[in-house]
């Protein structure tokens, strides 16, 4: 089975790291937001694996699995500030979360 | 005893500083025991170390007591030394006595005042403990500090009544334009030192003879320097115009500060430091000059005033004038004798004058008088006595034999000459002139409405008249302690001030000659009275006649307000000074600070703005950021 050149894999991540970003970027709800984070993290673990396949390196499947831990712990604290949010402002809106303009 | 010394001083500093810190709790005759004992206690000291001084003169004719080092900074070394010589105890003798007969008639004066009892005796207290500093000083440093304290007290005793903001101007106006004086004499000082390389006064004298060549730049210098101070203090030309306006403060204050004492420290200043003003020959003539002119400039102005306290504020400038002519030809003795017979029959006049000024409520204006001689038999009989003293009465008053002695000086002199001398006759005149129509006006005559309806007003109480009396037998008969060489020749004054003061060397004119001009003197002053006499009582309407001209009009306007000095100073430097500080209201050097206040506020604005609480446009900072970054990283 031919090897997946590392240039597709790359390309895949960057396809799916500007699709995370645009995400974070233009959605509003703040549940989206933190999808599209999740994206922009998985797609750099891809960047990690495909590059430690192509060397045949183990690191890059070790990142892979801190990268996989912390998204997991944020997860979890990200999750805990939406309903945070959803208690105090009784909105997901993101924008609406502005006290600390200057 | 003469190492009672110090003590003269003291009394006064102790009196002030008892009245300062409990003055608010004492009653009003403990103040005044406390104010007038004080003074009183000086005199009692004065009089045993002046008596004893006499006895048993120290050797070198002065004796020194050093009460400690003030300060020692890299070999300069004033200390609180006072120096007690014939010319600094015939000045603290006056200083005491006569500051001590004002401050009793001041008991009664400043009885009727609602408040300010014992502050202007803790004041008047400070001023004479402040003068006799000046003068016992025996380094211009502690000179200095006398000095300014006299003018601080000056300043305070103006303003004295300051609720009325009249008063608070004229006394800001005393202390600007003595500074102006009192900033030529700190460079005096400056220059001193840094020549001479001490203040204290005698050596300064000893190296200044040794060290400048007569007439050179620096003698002439220090001289000019010296001189700006004393025309300041001593209200002469051109820095006269704040005397006439320091008449705001009370009466007893004008009689000790501004006609007995303060204002001479300028002669004595001068006759302190003779040996500068002997090396620079132009500006002793200089103070011939200014001397003339002013005794001249304030007779004039004298003739015209309404106020009876201005006359004698004028009169004041007029006779310092005397006393600054008799310096500049050399007559140092001549000097200081007419500034003790004109403390005298000065402190009397201004007493006599607040005697009228208190039983009339506070009536200023001469015309308004009129007919006191009956109301105010001792007040009058008093007041004449002062008059004729400085009117020259011949033979019989004392101010005769001390004005004569300076307009016979003004011709005999080596420095002195004809012009001088007919300034000096002139001035004569002219005192005899107004100091008689002061009298006519305010004694004589029919008594005005205004005055009848006050009527029947009483004499003053003894606090007011004993004062008074002392001083009219002083005014008579301190004058036979000099006579002329036709009336005897007897030089007791002179005799003594010679011990400190170098001696004076007249041409030695004829007998005749001296006679001839003593006559001319006495003429003037008689033919003065009788001018007077002509105008105001034989035809009273004269007057007024020739006030109706219109030359005559506008030359009262000019002598009323003083030559129109005020005007012309006010136009010199007070409007452009105004005018600078008009434009530059703002402060133009704040423009820097208020540039550098809008810099950081505008970028503060800008990166406010940055700062919108909303979470994505950080997040496209940070790529956009990240983006950059690893762009130039990977372009670089």
């Amino acid at each position: 089975m031919a090897a997946v050149p590392m240039e597709h894999g790359l390309v895949l991540a960057a396809a799916l790291f500007g699709l995370g970003l645009t995400g974070v970027l233009v959605r509003r709800n703040i549940i989206f937001v933190l999808l599209s984070l999740e994206i922009m993290l998985n797609a750099a673990a891809l960047a990690f694996v495909v590059a430690g396949a192509h060397w045949g390196q183990a690191d890059g499947q070790v990142m892979f699995f801190f990268i996989l831990a912390m998204a997991a712990a944020e997860v979890a604290v990200g999750l805990a500030l939406v309903v945070q949010l959803y208690y105090r402002f009784n909105t997901l809106d993101v924008d609406a979360v502005s006290d600390l303009r200057g | 005893m003469l190492e009672l010394l110090w003590l003269i001083p003291a009394f006064p500093l102790a009196g002030f500083v008892a009245l300062t810190l409990v003055g608010s709790r004492l009653s009003r005759t403990e103040a005044a025991y406390v104010g007038a004992g004080s003074v009183g206690l000086s005199a009692v000291v004065t009089l045993l170390v002046g008596l004893s001084f006499m006895a048993a003169p120290p050797a070198g004719g002065s004796f020194v007591q050093t009460l400690w080092v003030w300060l020692d900074v890299a070999g300069f070394r004033p200390a609180f030394a006072f120096h007690l010589d014939a010319l600094s105890l015939t000045m603290i003798f006056v200083v005491t006595f006569v500051g001590f007969l004002i401050h009793l008639y001041s008991v009664e004066y400043m009885m009727e005042e609602a408040e300010g009892y014992s502050r202007f005796f803790a004041y008047m207290n400070l001023f004479v403990c402040a003068m006799l500093t000046l003068l016992l000083a025996d380094n211009l440093m502690l000179l200095l500090l006398g000095w300014e304290g006299v003018g601080l007290c000056s300043y305070l005793l103006i303003g004295f009544f300051y609720k009325d903001e009249a008063n608070s101007q004229a006394a800001s106006k005393a202390f600007i334009v003595t500074r102006v004086g009192d900033t030529a004499m700190l460079m005096a000082l400056f220059l001193l030192f840094a020549e001479l390389g001490t203040l204290d006064i005698q050596a300064l004298l000893g190296l200044a003879g040794q060290q400048f060549q007569p007439g050179s730049g620096m003698a002439t210098a220090v001289a000019l320097l010296l001189l700006g101070g004393a025309v300041g203090k001593s209200a002469q030309l051109p820095l006269q115009t704040w005397l006439p306006d320091a008449m705001a403060g009370p009466t007893p204050v004008s009689a000790l500060i501004h006609a007995a004492t303060m204002v001479t420290a300028g002669v004595y200043l001068i006759a302190r430091t003779h040996v500068l003003f002997t090396l620079a020959p132009a500006v002793l003539t200089l103070v011939a000059v200014i001397g003339t002119l002013t005794l001249l400039m304030a007779g004039f102005a004298a003739l015209v005033q309404s106020d009876i306290k201005r006359v004698l504020a004028y009169s004041t400038i007029s006779q310092i004038g005397y006393m600054f002519l008799a310096l500049g030809v050399g007559a140092w003795s001549a000097a200081l004798f007419h500034f003790m017979i004109h403390a005298f029959f000065k402190a009397l006049l201004f007493l006599g004058a607040g005697a009228v000024i208190l039983s009339l409520h506070h009536e200023q204006d001469m015309y308004r008088m009129g007919g006191l001689r009956r109301q105010m038999p001792f007040t009058f009989w008093c007041f004449l006595i002062g008059s004729g003293a400085l009117a020259a009465v011949p033979v019989v008053t004392a101010g005769f034999y001390s004005k004569d002695l300076i307009i016979w000086n003004a011709y005999n002199s080596e420095i002195g000459g004809v012009w001088l001398w007919a300034g000096a006759l002139a001035g004569a005149l002219l005192t005899s002139i107004y100091t008689f129509r002061m009298v006519f006006l305010t004694f004589y005559r029919e008594a005005t409405e205004w005055v009848r309806r006050l009527m029947p007003i009483h004499e003053p109480g003894p606090c007011v008249r004993i004062p008074l009396g002392v001083l009219a037998v002083l005014s008579v008969a301190a004058g036979v302690i000099e006579l002329p060489h036709t009336m005897g020749s007897l030089t007791l004054f002179s005799g003594f001030l010679n011990t400190a003061l170098p001696e004076y060397h007249g041409v030695h004119a004829s007998y005749g000659t001296e006679l001839l001009f003593e006559l001319l003197a006495a003429a003037a002053s008689l033919g003065g009275i009788w001018l007077v006499w002509t105008l105001v009582m034989a035809a009273p309407g004269s007057m007024g006649r020739i006030a109706e001209q219109p030359w005559a009009r506008g030359l009262e306007r000019l002598w009323f307000s003083g030559w129109g000095f005020d005007a012309l100073y006010d136009a010199l430097f007070v409007k452009p000074w105004l005018w600078c500080a008009k434009i530059n209201k703002d402060d133009f050097v704040d423009v820097f600070y208020r540039a550098a206040a809008f810099v950081t506020e505008t970028l503060h604005f800008v990166a406010s703005m940055t700062q919108t609480g909303a979470v994505r446009w950080y997040a496209t900072g940070i790529a956009v950021g990240a983006v950059l970054t690893v762009g130039l990283v990977i372009i670089l």
